[in-house]
């Protein structure tokens, strides 16, 4: 029973108020090759049952921002949980040190068989819960959206929501450290759950005709998906902590994300 | 986007963190996100002694525009020592 002098933060799809109630903390979590690894784990302490989002850290690390994002889907009602994916360099570290100890050790950007084996330890962790549904979706900013796309053609997942991840569809130039990687967007086919694609037009990492050829190539393969692309957007435009944060876009952005996630979780 | 791209390179000297000075082997130099910075990208550089653990560093941030005056600055410095003192 929520007070009325205290209105509830989230409400469900009647407009009735709901019991957002929730934990946030550290975990250690099974991540790639069965070892541990640390994770921030926020969970709704309704009953149930309900979906869980495993979280993808951006390039800077498993930082405050991150964590916040975390949260909102706890207070949303869903569990959530979000691998450091630079526990394994600097186990323990600040998470800003953890990022140039990472780097420093050439282990940016994250090999992409270990980032799956991080989500899949996640996802693990989420269907162990003990009010969960079975049902696991995946998100991910900037370096995290490449990796959510990774993780869905890569993981049996239920959601998938990539923003503005780049490198999905132009493969990197020579130079580039993930060069010589194939381009995801040649494995569209084996997407295994909707996608929710939310993009800016200003960017340049993905363009606006990268989003097209992605967007042609899940057509072609017959997937699941809804893109949107904001005008007067560009990269990162849902950080709220960064000049590039444009709140008319990542408004809409957070309600295409709970009606996704409604639907698919 | 992130670049990735990171040079490194052996160094020698000392920095000073919240613990104080320490010395100083390694440097990352990359232009990519920045953590605190307000800008997209920066270039960025830190300063490590690997061997005393990941806080062992010293960051900075910097505007592309910026971190190319230091730059010149650091050249013109050196440039401008008196003969044999800093080669």
């Amino acid at each position: 029973m929520v007070p009325a002098a205290y209105p509830a933060r989230y409400e469900d799809k009647k407009g009735q108020a709901m019991y957002d109630t929730m934990l946030a903390e550290t975990v250690a979590i099974t991540g790639h090759n069965g070892d541990g690894i640390e994770a921030y784990s926020a969970r709704t302490l309704r009953d149930g049952p309900v979906g869980g989002v495993v979280v993808i850290h951006h390039l800077p690390g498993y930082d405050r921002q991150t964590k916040e994002f975390t949260r909102a889907f706890a207070a949303g009602g869903l569990n959530a949980v979000m691998p450091n994916l630079y526990y394994r360099e600097a186990p323990g570290a600040a998470p800003d040190d953890a990022m140039a100890a990472a780097r420093a050790q050439g282990a940016i950007p994250v090999a992409d068989e270990r980032i799956v084996g991080e989500v899949a330890g996640a996802a693990a962790y989420l269907r162990g819960l003990s009010n969960s549904n079975g049902k696991v979706g995946v998100i991910g900013h900037c370096s995290g959206g490449r990796q959510a796309f990774l993780a869905a053609v890569s993981l049996p997942l239920d959601a998938a929501v990539d923003c503005y991840g780049g490198a999905v569809v132009r493969p990197p130039q020579e130079g580039h450290p993930l060069f010589g990687i194939p381009a995801l967007v040649d494995r569209a086919g084996d997407l295994s759950c909707p996608l929710l694609g939310l993009f800016g037009r200003d960017d340049t990492h993905p363009s606006p005709d990268e989003v097209a050829e992605l967007e042609q190539a899940l057509k072609a393969n017959g997937k699941t998906f809804e893109f949107h692309l904001y005008d007067g957007a560009a990269h990162a435009f849902m950080q709220v902590d960064r000049p590039s944060y444009r709140p008319e876009a990542a408004v809409d952005a957070w309600q295409r994300i709970w009606d996704f996630y409604g639907r698919y979780l | 986007m992130c670049t990735y791209l990171t040079e490194k390179v052996s160094i020698s000297g000392s920095g000073k963190g919240p613990s104080g000075w320490f010395k100083l082997t390694d440097a990352s130099v990359y232009f990519d996100h920045p953590v605190h910075a307000q800008a997209e990208h920066t270039l960025n550089i830190d300063f490590l002694d690997p061997g005393a653990g990941p806080s062992a560093r010293v960051a900075v941030e910097l505007t592309a525009e910026s971190a190319r005056a230091l730059a010149q600055a650091i050249q013109a410095t050196l440039d401008s020592a008196p003969p044999g003192l800093a080669t």
